[in-house]
């Protein structure tokens, strides 16, 4: 019972169904993930606990920083890339994306809306 | 395809126009695919409750805001429990391809460990906000923080339970292609969980104290 075989019978096999595009990164590739990870990390915390720019300033900062902290994870972590599994995977990630930012951008556009409609004109209730 | 071209060259031979056998197969080829396609379902599971905390998360009902609960320093040491999971859990990719057993057991190991810190500190803040009267029933913000928080906290458990479950299999078995196909739908799974923890430590407890 030698855990590793001698022999693996699954390279052929997966260099048949194409999976040498699906690779694991190297240590170089997950050591840069996980540096830029840190500063893009390390940073928005600083930005918000030091209070150094306006609200409105830091806020915007630090969303852009989790959006190039999630591009950093999806490339040096997840290997995304056009060509793994024949391109499918970031055709449905594209998809996935489009899908969130309609939710998220419609749900918060009209709730917000029908808060700030909505609550003033209880009292003079003018609906029909 | 082959054997439609070879058919068709084959010289005095009637060409044949259909696949004379069926497309192989192996079996697993396409779990990295669909399991992909899993993670994007429950990436909009996370985006509904985004949007549910975006939408509710201002309602205080009276009781306690962001600014009253969070502490950030503990938001900081939670983060960086789950990147060095993240990267841990990449090294055991790496010992993987080597097809180095032990070490592949050793980084799956501290991954583990690192999880389970992961969730430690958040039961611990979840019990420390319960106990300052913080509760999900106290306002609309507190119940989308909890679901929110409490479903990631949740795939994190799940994750750690695949994982130990991979590392019995991984020693029962070695590294066999079965195990790593396994492994690899895993280490989507674990860098997926640290891809939306960005959304929750950004959105959530960032945002909220802005």
């Amino acid at each position: 019972m030698s855990p590793t075989p001698k022999h693996s019978p699954d390279s052929h096999d997966a260099d048949h169904l194409g999976h040498e595009t699906h690779n694991h990164g190297s240590l170089h590739s997950y050591l840069i993930g996980f540096g830029l990870s840190v500063v893009l990390t390390a940073i928005p915390f600083w930005l918000v606990m030091s209070g150094v720019f306006a609200p409105a300033m830091t806020g915007g900062l630090i969303m852009a920083f989790a959006v190039a902290q999630i591009v950093v994870h999806m490339i040096f972590f997840l290997h995304m890339n056009t060509k793994s599994e024949g391109g499918w995977t970031i055709l449905a990630l594209i998809f996935t994306l489009i899908l969130v930012a309609i939710a998220l951008s419609g749900s918060l556009w009209v709730m917000y809306h029908l808060n700030t409609n909505m609550m003033p004109a209880m009292p003079t209730n003018p609906a029909p | 395809m082959a054997t439609i071209a070879k058919a068709a060259t084959a010289p005095g031979e009637e060409p044949v126009f259909y696949l004379t056998e069926e497309e192989h197969h192996a079996e697993g080829s396409s779990t990295l695919l669909g399991f992909w396609i899993y993670l994007m379902s429950d990436c909009l599971i996370f985006a509904m409750l985004f949007a549910v905390y975006g939408v509710i998360g201002g309602n205080y009902a009276g009781g306690p805001g962001p600014r009253d609960l969070f502490e950030l320093p503990l938001v900081a040491l939670n983060t960086s429990m789950l990147l060095l999971s993240s990267i841990t859990y990449g090294f055991a990719m790496l010992s993987m391809d080597r097809r180095n057993v032990a070490q592949t057991q050793i980084w799956l190991g501290i991954t583990g460990l690192f999880g389970a810190a992961f969730i430690g500190i958040e039961l611990y803040e979840f019990a420390h906000l319960i106990h300052e009267g913080a509760t999900p029933q106290t306002s609309g913000f507190l119940s989308a923080f909890f679901t929110l928080v409490g479903t990631h906290g949740l795939h994190v458990t799940f994750g750690l339970i695949w994982l130990v479950t991979l590392m019995v299999q991984v020693g029962r078995k070695g590294l066999i292609e079965a195990n790593q196909r396994r492994l690899m739908c895993l280490s989507m799974f674990w860098h997926f969980l640290d891809v939306i923890w960005i959304g929750v430590f950004t959105f959530v407890y960032l945002m909220g104290m802005v």
